[in-house]
């Protein structure tokens, strides 16, 4: 199933820092492979009910590092196969934030939209346009669009189908030569040496993930 | 601009003559391992690819080390699976009870300098020990690895740190290893490539360094690079003049160099919830536990169960703790045997498990009830990770085993003395 640039309008689930592979998808259900299994157990380590909640459509929002921890792929699998749309946060973990598209899934940083966003409200994302519209609130965010060949990984449904259609063309494609900001990228809060200081004055809690609404 | 040892590897991966923090390449790769936790998912994908070979069977690996042997039913489905499929295309595959996948890598001579190495298991960055890039990708990234040989790469800003001084009497790898967690955060340097070097480096075995890269993962680094020395050309029993060894440049740009003096470090602790909650151990003494293992890719070396046999040899574990040990790969345990390090642990009541991810992966050997704390050696201590509602405090080998004979958190520097080989 082709996914769109465009997600339809969906809920927020909203969640705090540091949430690890190990609460998308906890290491006991490591052996399962089956969409509805791993549906039924996304985010247990963290919201036991959200596979009860989460709706098609629904939008997973997350403050800084989510993703952290192992290189599980269940981990996006699970909240693909359970309906959400897109992952929006703060920063990502380095291997579930490529998990997340190569499963076809949009993982987008914009910091501004996750401090402001509530549990609850209803948001539009449009990932060709770099955009996230808050229904609820009607404010409107921008985010650094992902390189080119990654739109097609979601517009195609991930890298398999990806690389399906350019073997099929016999097409040899090179990803890359596109030069980004890497913090642009994966990160809304690239923090440099400088800012070391201030970031341990800020005291977040960083040692356990909390829901921040 | 000169570049960093990333930047080169990733440069002559691409075929390019220089790159730049930021620019998206293609590379090849030159050594690709799959583990039994996510190669299944990985098989699955290769086979929605229509007419496709694997690009270069000779650099592919499986290692069955995560449900190892078989722990399920299911997990013996998905090794069958494995096994057909590496037949089928002349893979070789690392069996149950060889080991933990990037340990056993560097045990058979694949880490190399200068290499593109990728691996299912996010530890992958450890074997940057050898002056190679290694970092961990998921399942599907894999297919598409076996299917074209190649990967796509940001080329991440390096960081530089320099570990000086001398480990303090009592004071491990790990030690270091949870001092820069605790300094760094669980993701300050996502993203990024660290080079480490200095002084300290020069006392540590390969084993001990690859403690310390393993964990690297847990503050986010995309990967970790160390010297390629005479330490790291003895272990694969080779020389310069044989290998591909970059050297940062001169001028080469850094986002930020950080000096470490491991002088006056203490035995450190990770408390429960995150690998990078480090305190020292006297801030957490006398926390009462149930479980103490030694367990993992970067605590289960030779070096650890022998740290932890200097402690317990001629002692008895408390009555009330389970001591689980399991080997990140079979050479230890024959090593181990050998030495008589293996009969100490024993005879001080530790239970040895077989090769494997083990207590770490912490669903099928040494898993926790509600409300029990168990110490660790093992890579992380996320909520739950050894089952819902046991906490995990994370340790050296000499801490580990220490708190091990008391029954609760202990400093290993008041339990030292003595010689664990024989008998």
């Amino acid at each position: 199933m082709a996914a769109e640039e465009k997600t339809g309008t969906g809920r927020v689930w909203k969640y705090g820092d540091n949430i690890s592979t190990d609460h998308i998808l906890p290491s006991r259900f490591m052996t399962q492979v089956e969409p509805h299994e791993l549906a039924a157990n996304c985010m247990a380590g963290a919201d036991r009910d959200f596979a009860k909640k989460v709706k098609p459509g629904d939008v997973l929002v997350a403050g800084y590092n989510i993703g952290y921890g192992s290189s599980r792929e269940q981990a996006p699998q699970a909240l693909k196969y359970a309906g959400v749309s897109a992952v929006i946060a703060k920063s990502f973990a380095r291997i579930f934030y490529r998990n997340c598209y190569n499963v076809g899934l949009p993982a987008i940083s914009c910091r501004e939209f996750v401090d402001e966003v509530s549990e609850g409200d209803l948001v539009e994302v449009d990932l060709k346009e770099g955009s996230i519209t808050n229904k609820t609130t009607g404010k409107s965010y921008h985010f650094i669009k992902p390189p080119e060949f990654l739109l097609d990984y979601i517009q195609l449904g991930g890298l398999i189908p990806y690389l399906e259609k350019l073997m099929a063309q016999g097409v040899k494609k090179e990803r890359g030569h596109t030069c980004l900001s890497e913090k642009l990228l994966v990160t809304s809060d690239y923090c440099r040496t400088s800012e070391v200081g201030k970031r341990k004055s800020e005291k977040r809690d960083r040692n356990v993930p909390q829901k921040i609404n | 601009m000169g570049l960093t040892v990333t930047e080169k590897i990733i440069a002559n991966k691409a075929n390019l003559a220089t790159v730049t923090p930021g620019q998206i390449v293609e590379a090849s790769v030159d050594v690709a391992f799959i583990h039994d936790n996510n190669g299944p998912i990985t098989l699955k994908q290769f086979s929605r690819l229509p007419r496709t070979q694997v690009w270069d069977p000779s650099k592919v690996h499986f290692i069955l080390d995560h449900h190892s042997p078989a722990t399920t039913h299911r997990a013996a489905q998905h090794h069958q699976n494995i096994r057909e499929f590496a037949f089928k295309y002349g893979i070789k595959v690392w069996e149950v009870g060889r080991g933990v996948s990037h340990p056993v890598m560097a045990e058979e001579g694949y880490a190399r300098p200068g290499r593109l190495m990728v691996g299912t298991d996010s530890h992958t960055v450890g074997l940057g020990t050898f002056g190679c890039l290694a970092t961990g990708i998921g399942s599907t990234e894999m297919a598409g690895v076996l299917a074209t040989g190649k990967i796509w790469l940001q080329v991440p800003e390096t960081i530089k740190i320099v570990l000086n001084g001398h480990l303090p009497f009592g004071v491990s790898a790990k030690d270091v290893a949870l001092l820069l967690l605790k300094h760094f955060g669980p993701f300050f340097l996502n993203y990024m490539a660290v080079e480490m070097e200095g002084d300290l480096l020069q006392d540590l075995s390969v084993e001990e360094r690859m403690a310390i890269t393993i964990m690297g993962l847990e503050m986010g680094v995309k990967n970790a690079v160390m010297p390629v020395d005479d330490t790291v050309l003895n272990y694969l029993r080779t020389d310069e003049t044989r290998e591909t060894v970059y050297t940062a440049d001169n001028d080469a740009r850094y986002a930020s160099i950080l000096n470490f003096d491991v002088g006056q470090l203490e035995p450190m602790v990770a408390t429960p919830g995150l690998p990078t909650n480090g305190v020292t151990v006297g801030e957490v003494e006398g926390t009462k536990i149930n479980q103490a293992t030694l367990g993992s890719c970067s605590g289960a070396f030779y070096h650890d169960l022998l740290q932890a046999a200097e402690i317990v040899k001629g002692k008895k574990v408390h009555p009330q703790v389970r001591f689980v040990i399991v080997p990140n790969t079979s050479r230890v345990v024959t090593r181990a045997a050998q030495t008589g390090v293996l009969a100490t642990l024993l005879e001080a009541g530790a239970i040895i498990s077989s090769p494997s991810c083990g207590t770490c992966a912490g669903y099928e050997v040494g898993c926790l009830a509600p409300g029990e704390v168990c110490i660790s050696t093992t890579t992380r201590n996320m909520e739950g990770r050894m089952g819902p509602g046991g906490k995990i405090y994370l340790a050296s080998a000499r801490t580990v085993a220490a708190s091990a004979l008391t029954g609760y958190i202990t400093d290993p520097r008041n339990h030292l003395g003595g010689d664990a080989h024989g008998s």
